[in-house]
């Protein structure tokens, strides 16, 4: 209860791939009042048969190292990693985003979209849907640039995160 | 005659899921399931009805079936079984599932759910119970496929004793029940479930660490909790050896009780709200405090920034989650309790390090001295029954006939006298709902443990409020001819509540006066028991004596002082060292803030 300075944490969770799990892990963090930042989950071997959970989650370290230990005793649980406290690595998000609108304000999205990297993967007279790669920052500073030109519609999928280097996890 | 049997081949070994169920439970040791039935388990008492290698007592509400079956584990260290139908049947079971999650108890139940096909139509008697009960459980279970059926009841009895233990629920659609299924054999204690691993012997370097501690402590205190008795029998016989040997004094929770004799003079008594004044100011005054399967619950800890200021925290659990989860720690161990003490033994042996004698000694000259203060004392005078009398004449007398005697609690202040004037020198003989505090838990467990004890002395210390809970028992009492005790504190309140009113509310007794009480006599009577009453003191001997010789079940209605409050106290949001001892201190109470106040 000492330490009240908050931080933020990307912990990546191995999971069984089974029915409820998902269920399991958010209905740990509604029940006990921890946040939830962002949250992502797809199967990542072969036969489907595990599934990785990154979770983006902010609190006192002693909340931190609860949320672990939470996370951890769950029986389908395989592994928890914080990756922010193991080590440099990376961080992407993907999102799609609409901008629709005509004239000066669709050369400027076009133009601030190719300074960002951000490619068009739909294209109307009167839209554009493009799709970015990138930390959240970088997101939502582009998200913040197209909001007076147009900006309609945001989907993003929340981090995926994975250590740098040779340092990885499996279950 | 001709012979109608075939040359069985490898696909006819498929029976019914029910048998599959029954046979898989039979090879987990199971010979009791507590339950009731309903549309969706008929398969399974079909089943049951065409064996004899299970019993299955009929309760008379679901709540009690999981509460029954914990007084079974509870007072066997086996796992407790429970069969329920779905929907209503689930649903009325959750309550004690949580309870069982609370207190680390480990319960199979089996729920059974409208066929696969009619799952999420809102069919008859249909409830998401996977859903409701996923937080109230450790994990649960919706069979799918017969071919999981008998893997998961093996693999939910696995989850549900090891580790930190829990209820488990198995949700069963009833075409899997009907289904023919192949049976698979529980797999090897050696195998190591796929995810599910707990930690279970500790680690050496923590455990060098915490006899460093220990050695060089000179105001040391053991705090026990309920870890110790889910880790065996023999755990409780090593928190003893080890206590002696570092000659420290010893405190156990209320879910520890039993753990460490409560006759051995390294005894401090219960900690905590209701505790005694040498084991509270021992906590807050040690400079090395042993936690060993506790988990520095708000009952036992008090006000946070106040608790145990000085000291070195050691905290061996087997749920890491409980670490550093309430309180910071300097030493985490995470292990069975039984290996963490073994080891701690080993160690301290081991180890040559000589303890300072001479602060060990001034210490126990303190703690003698906070003993001396008798805060347990009452003062029986008068015709009228003081409830910690009544509690401690029950203890004194069933001591002396010397049968082996096994306690369960409601929930109140009849709980918290049971805790502190009933000795307990053995683990496994005192059932009580600590962490979720559940009223009508007592009667149920006293009768799953008379089921599992069938010559034990079972008693359920009761309120004349908590008892209505699940008053329903007695009938299954009758039935089986379980000579449960009922030995009812009658004191007409529900007299936590009334106790809180009157020290933390200005005395407005809001809604807390037990009116329109039953006849528990004349009640005992209907139920084909016996009924007593003891309405003043020189009854009281009476009635205990007369309550203990009757071979069948008893309610025994003691009529009790009205307004007596349960001491000592740490009032809501205070420290260990800020106790009110008596009834003279009461004022204390009244200076709680609103802070205190909104703590429970």
């Amino acid at each position: 209860m000492s330490d009240m300075n908050q931080r933020s944490a990307t912990i990546a969770v191995l999971v069984e791939n089974e029915a409820g799990v998902l269920a399991r892990v958010i209905g740990l963090f509604s029940g006990r009042g921890y946040n939830i930042d962002s949250l992502t989950v797809a199967p990542v071997d072969e036969t489907g048969r595990i599934s990785r959970i990154t979770v983006v989650t902010s609190g006192t370290e002693m909340v931190i190292e609860q949320i672990k230990a939470q996370l951890d005793r769950l029986v389908p649980v395989h592994q928890v990693s914080d990756l922010t406290l193991e080590g440099p690595h990376l961080m992407r998000e993907l999102a799609l985003i609409k901008v629709v609108g005509q004239g000066d304000h669709r050369v400027e999205a076009l133009r601030l979209a190719d300074a960002f990297r951000a490619r068009v993967v739909d294209a109307t007279t009167e839209s554009f849907v493009f799709e970015m790669t990138g930390n959240a920052e970088k997101i939502d500073a582009f998200c913040a640039l197209m909001r007076p030109l147009g900006l309609a519609e945001i989907c993003r999928t929340g981090a995926v995160a994975i250590a740098r280097g040779t340092r990885h996890i499996a279950a | 005659m001709s012979a109608i049997t075939t040359p069985a081949p490898a696909t006819t070994d498929l029976r019914p899921g029910a048998e599959v169920i029954l046979r898989a439970l039979k090879e987990q040791g199971v010979e009791v399931i507590f339950g009731y039935p309903g549309g969706s388990v008929l398969p399974i008492y079909d089943a049951l009805f065409q064996q004899n290698a299970i019993r299955h007592i009929l309760v008379r509400h679901e709540q009690a079936a999981v509460h029954a079956a914990e007084g079974y584990a509870r007072s066997t260290g086996k796992v407790g079984v429970v069969l329920v139908t779905s929907g209503p049947g689930a649903t009325n079971a959750v309550t004690g599932l949580v309870d069982a999650l609370m207190d680390s108890i480990p319960i199979i139940c089996l729920t059974g759910q409208v066929p696969t096909h009619l799952i999420g139509n809102d069919a008859f008697q249909e409830a998401d119970t996977t859903g409701i009960t996923r937080p109230a459980t450790k994990h649960n279970y919706l069979v799918k496929k017969s071919e999981d059926l008998a893997r998961v009841v093996h693999e939910a009895f696995h989850v549900a004793k090891s580790g930190r233990p829990g209820p488990v629920v198995i949700d069963l659609p009833k075409d899997i029940l009907i289904k023919p299924a192949p049976y698979t054999d529980a797999p090897p204690p050696s195998t190591p479930h796929r995810s599910y691993r707990p930690q279970v012997e500790p680690d050496a370097a923590r455990i060098q660490e915490a006899v460093k501690l220990l050695k060089g402590a000179k105001r040391p205190v053991i705090y026990a909790g309920g870890g110790v008795i889910n880790a065996g029998p023999e755990a409780s016989r090593l928190l003893g050896e080890f206590t002696h040997m570092a000659n420290m004094p010893c405190t156990n929770t209320l879910m520890g009780l039993g753990a460490f004799p409560a006759s051995d003079p390294h005894f401090l008594g219960m900690l905590g709200m209701h505790g005694t004044v040498e084991a509270n100011l021992a906590m807050h005054g040690c400079d090395v405090m042993l936690n060993i399967g506790a988990r520095f619950d708000d009952r036992v800890t008090g006000r946070l920034d106040a608790f145990s200021p000085g000291s070195k925290k050691i905290h061996a659990d087997i749920d890491p989650s409980s670490i550093n989860k309430n309180v910071k720690v300097d030493v985490a161990i995470v292990g069975d309790a039984g290996r963490v003490l073994a080891a701690l033994i080993e160690a301290w042996k081991a180890d040559s390090t000589q303890q300072d004698k001479k602060a060990l000694a001034g210490w126990w000259q303190r703690i003698n001295e906070w003993r001396a203060t008798n805060c347990l004392a009452y003062k029986q005078q008068g015709p009228i029954i003081k409830p910690q009398h009544a509690v401690k004449r029950l203890f004194e007398i069933t001591r002396e006939t010397g049968r082996d005697t096994i306690i369960s609690t409601e929930v109140g202040q009849h709980q918290m006298w049971a805790a502190q004037y009933f000795g307990f020198d053995k683990p496994n003989h005192w059932l009580t709902s600590g962490g979720l505090g559940t009223m009508g838990y007592g009667l149920p467990a006293a009768m799953g443990a008379q089921i599992a004890h069938p010559d034990a002395l079972c008693i359920d210390i009761a309120g004349e409020a908590s008892i209505l809970m699940n008053i329903q028992e007695m009938g299954t009492l009758a039935q089986y001819r379980l000579p449960v005790k009922v030995f009812i504190l009658n004191n007409e309140y529900m007299g936590m509540v009334r106790q809180w009113q009157e020290l933390l509310h200005g005395g407005r007794y809001s809604e807390s006066y037990s009116a329109a009480l039953p006849d528990f006599v004349k009640l005992a009577e209907s139920f084909h028991a016996k009924g007593l009453r003891a309405e003043n003191a020189d009854q009281l001997d009476d009635v205990i004596r007369e309550m203990i010789a009757h071979p069948g079940p008893v309610i025994a209605d003691i009529m009790v002082a009205k307004d007596e409050n349960c001491f000592p106290m740490i009032p809501s949001g205070a420290a260990h060292n800020d106790m009110i001892l008596g009834p003279d201190q009461e004022g204390n109470a009244r200076s709680v803030t609103d802070e205190g106040k909104v703590l429970v």
